[in-house]
């Protein structure tokens, strides 16, 4: 397969709330920077694919809104109504079928901005869930709880993770929510649903990112160290509760399987630099390790302990502050390929892992995981 | 069994009824906030302006949609305008700052403010066919009391003297 | 150019009002089945799923979500693609893109909407802007209204111009059990039904419909394996615009459509779309945009689109039909409308168009979307590439 490489990145600072700014302002104010950086001019972007949510923007056609700002005045530009990470996959697929060689992805999402907990509770049927009166939080309960139950990791190692990761965004300019914690500051934060404390959610956060990619001698022509995707893949996990068993993770096991078959990874634990995940909860970032084959299923919990996904570890998790550290639903895979790109480019600046070469990004839209999807990104 | 009971029986749930309450807080945006600080002050309607191609926009936004460049300038526009499409709405319609339907008929109308090279879309005070037509001249009739939103610009209405 | 593609299969279920009897998944999975069925595969043929609605006018969030199991993508890619009207082009170049990359090789894509289980008019308010626009926006046909006033003064064309698309589309309707509405009404009818906002009346407009459609695409070497009539690829071509809908110089002279069908006559070597087509399907909200967008197309132009309407010439007898499905007119689903287009268009290419079915042999079909702000998708299908 042909190679796509990704040539300029840009992401905003995240918030808690972006009062003075529209959606077309916040896209604008990424997607600019980001076609400037790439060298080009908005004649050079063949096609744009963006990622919103109607529901969290509270407008029908989300993409309508960021017409100008993303670019798309007379040309093709589509939508993807998933994490950003799957509009990645959409611009890399326009690429490869050979009808663009270049692309703009960009993604903006305003959490402060809509009735969270309305917004979350439409993601349930009408018929048998949502009287349950299920919201992001207390749905996710559900799984926290399985994964604890089944593996045995639990509330203690979560909090560790929360702790990492808030101290790691402290390096991080473009994060929100860097701050010093102690495990027994999130052990006694308010609890909102059994097992999940009020430290163990990500907050409330407004942002954009926006990514430029190119197909290879494109790539190479205008960038010194494109990072190129070399390996993708995302599956679809069953929607009712009571069809899966929560502390299982099948869907991801499928997308890391195919995607690193896809890259030539044989041994992930071995063959991977740094990861970047989407924790919106605590518990999520053990989990999704361990389906990502980061550990042995189980043994998500020692990966602080044993020194191996710290900020100076063997093998970084969100050594950028992750989702915890606050970014916006739909924009928080974006923000892992960003941040993924930057430690492959040498330009993580403070949190850098020194000659990483291979990273690895998981994102994931719907309830408890429902869909995931997997990327593996290189500068070989 | 009774009559009553057969009743019941043969019912089926056929809708499940759900309503739910999405309230949203749009930020304005910069340039919204600009343009109606400017029309409840001063009764100016401003056109953001691209420094390239120099197209100027209204409503205002950050980018030019042809250049890409930010649209860095501001210009008064207007507030006199041309009348390029327009129609009288007949048929009841929900008006969402009230959550009411709106009384019909009225005067809907495309306007292209003097100096701009969008349309701007608001009513018209006139609801007499006979009486639009494209190229009209128009102008915005302000609110005495404003508060800084799209309502301060009560409607256009031709220009007296514009024939 | 990547793999070549062609579509190698459609379903859709029954277009109506109201599918009380069915809901939002039961709906879906039927427009699925039937689109297996008519392709001869089965759910296991199948690598990914593209899928959208427009969410707002259900309800339900990330509806994907819901409707992973009906629509097959449990287990598989699925993935969600929403842009309004366009929804169902989007998805169809969407499939088109991802089969042709190599990524997978056999897309089954699927536009749904039940619109009249939500509040439709609430549902498209949200969809201008909440500071600029809602308070003045009168729905589509106070939209179409300003836009159609504008494009009669320009082109001398009449009501009774408009009032004839409307007549024909509702004949084809007649022919297609999955329309909507099956109409038999006059020029007169038209002309006096209600008037919504000058000159829209209610018989110009399209209906709210629920109804969803599927469509399956496949790549060059596994087509033969799965069918002996592909609907090959031609060209598949989008264009957006800016963010306000009174930014385009004039409404109803498309300027996304004429920018598309430029690029994609050159690509599928189109030089007299009046020639070379033979039969095209019009994403017409109102029936002034099938006058006005097939002057976008090159067919027409200068306002002599009312003269090939009243020969015929777009008609079933005709040599370039024009919406033989009954169009959007008697249709729309809105999330599967523009998916409508598209497989009308390799149904015809198929042959399977039963009473509806173009008198002449269909090799070149060209299909629009349309949404969003003044948005225009363009398909092209080809008998053979
Ligand atoms: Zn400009």
């Amino acid at each position: 397969m042909k190679k796509v490489g990704i040539i300029a990145v840009e992401q905003t600072k995240f918030e808690a709330a972006r009062v003075e700014s529209g959606f077309s302002d916040l896209v604008f104010e990424t997607s600019g920077p980001a076609v400037k950086k790439a060298g080009l001019t908005r004649d050079d972007i063949d096609q744009i694919v963006t990622a919103s949510q109607d529901f969290w923007d509270g407008r029908t056609i989300s993409n309508f809104a960021v017409s100008e700002a993303c670019g798309s005045y007379l040309k093709p530009e589509s939508k993807v109504a998933m994490d950003a990470a799957m509009a990645v996959f959409y611009g890399l697929a326009r690429i490869l079928s050979g009808a663009y060689k270049t692309g703009l992805v960009t993604t903006h999402c305003k959490m402060s901005q809509g009735p969270q907990n309305v917004i979350y509770n439409a993601v349930f049927d009408p018929m048998y869930q949502r009287q349950l009166g299920l919201d992001f939080v207390n749905a996710h309960a559900f799984q926290a709880r399985a994964y604890m139950e089944k593996y045995g990791v639990g509330p203690e190692q979560w909090a560790e993770v929360t702790v990492k990761n808030k101290k790691n965004a402290l390096k991080n300019p473009k994060a929100m929510d860097g701050r010093e914690l102690t495990i027994d500051d999130v052990m006694n934060s308010p609890m909102l649903a059994d097992p999940i404390k009020e430290l163990d959610c990500m907050p409330v956060s407004d942002g954009s990112a926006t990514i430029i990619m190119a197909e290879e001698e494109t790539a190479k022509k205008l960038c010194d160290k494109p990072v190129w995707i070399k390996g993708f893949a995302t599956y679809m996990d069953n929607y009712y509760f009571g069809d899966r068993d929560l502390a299982e993770v099948g869907a991801l096991e499928k997308s890391a399987k195919r995607a690193y078959k896809m890259a030539g990874i044989t041994d992930p634990k071995k063959e991977i630099d740094v990861v970047e995940l989407t924790e919106f909860f605590s518990y999520q970032e053990p989990m999704w390790a361990e389906g990502l084959g980061l550990c042995d299923r189980g043994k998500g919990g020692d990966l602080i302990k044993d020194n191996i996904s710290t900020q100076d570890g063997s093998l970084p998790i969100n050594a950028s502050g992750g989702v915890l550290a606050g970014n916006p639903h739909t924009v928080a895979g974006m923000v892992r390929v960003i941040e993924a790109c930057n430690q492959l480019t040498g330009d993580a600046g403070e949190y850098q892992k020194d000659g990483a070469k291979t990273a690895v990004v998981q994102s994931t839209t719907g309830p408890c995981g429902q869909s995931q999807c997997v990327m593996v990104l290189s500068t070989d | 069994m009774s009559d009553k009971n057969k009743n019941v029986e043969k019912k089926i749930a056929r809708d499940i009824k759900y309503r739910a309450l999405l309230e949203f807080k749009y930020s304005a945006g910069k340039h919204a906030s600009y343009f109606f600080q400017q029309l409840r002050d001063n009764k100016k309607l401003m056109a953001s302006k691209c420094p390239k191609c120099e197209k100027a926009y209204v409503p205002p936004r950050p980018a030019c949609p042809e250049c890409f460049e930010a649209n860095s300038e501001w210009i008064e526009a207007g507030p006199q305008g041309t009348l390029v499409g327009f129609t009288v709405v007949e048929f009841p319609f929900l008006d969402p700052t009230t959550g009411k339907t709106k009384e019909v008929p009225y005067g809907y109308g495309f306007i292209i403010l003097d100096g701009t090279a969008t349309k701007f879309a608001h009513f018209l005070d006139e609801t007499d066919l006979n009486k639009l037509e494209a190229g009209m001249r128009v102008e915005p009739i302000f609110e005495e009391e404003r508060s800084g939103n799209f309502a301060d610009i009560k409607y256009f209405r031709k220009i007296a003297d514009s024939e | 150019m990547g793999r070549k593609v062609a579509i190698v299969g459609t379903g859709q279920t029954k277009h109506k009002a109201r599918h009380s009897d069915m809901n939002i998944v039961e709906l879906i999975n039927q427009a699925v089945n039937r689109c297996l069925e008519n392709a001869e595969l089965t759910i296991n043929d199948i690598d990914a799923i593209l899928i959208g609605n427009m969410e707002h006018f259900e309800g339900i969030n990330l509806s994907d979500m819901w409707a992973s199991d009906a629509s097959g993508a449990l287990g598989r890619c699925g993935m969600k693609i929403t842009t309004g009207g366009s929804t169902g082009t989007s998805l169809s170049s969407a499939a088109y893109y991802y089969t042709a990359s190599g990524l997978f090789d056999t897309v089954l894509c699927v536009g749904w909407q039940k619109q009249n289980e939500g509040d439709t008019t609430a549902g498209l308010v949200s969809a201008t802007d909440p500071i600029w626009e809602r308070a003045s926006f009168a729905g589509a046909f106070g939209t179409f209204g300003g836009a159609a006033t504008q494009y009669m003064m320009e082109t001398g064309l009449t009501p009774e111009d408009a009032a004839k698309v409307a007549v024909k589309n509702k004949r084809h309707g007649r022919l297609n059990p999955y329309a909507h509405l099956h109409l038999d009404i006059s020029v007169d009818d038209v002309l006096r039904s209600p008037m919504l906002a000058y000159p829209i009346r209610m018989l110009d407009l399209c209906p709210a419909s629920e109804g969803a459609c599927a469509m399956i695409m496949t790549h060059e070497d596994n087509v033969k394996k799965v069918t002996d009539k592909p609907a090959w690829i031609s060209a598949s071509v989008c264009r957006h615009d800016s963010a306000f809908t009174g930014d385009p110089p004039f409404f109803l002279d498309l300027r996304t459509l004429r920018s598309a069908a430029k690029e994609a006559y050159a690509t599928a070597d189109i030089k007299d779309p009046m020639k070379d087509l033979d039969i095209i399907e019009l994403y017409e909200p109102v029936t002034w945009a099938e006058l006005s967008f097939l002057e976008a197309l090159g067919i027409g132009e200068g306002g002599k689109v009312g003269e090939l309407l009243a020969q015929g010439v777009t008609s079933i007898e005709g040599s370039l039909p024009v919406n033989l499905s009954g169009g959007v007119l008697c249709t729309n689903p809105i999330g599967a409308t523009a998916m409508c287009r598209v497989a009308e268009a390799a149904i015809q290419i198929r042959g399977e168009g039963g009473e509806r079915q173009a008198n002449h042999k269909v090799n070149t079909a060209l299909a629009t979307g349309y949404g969003g702000n003044w948005w225009s998708d363009l398909l092209i299908l080809k008998s053979s590439l």
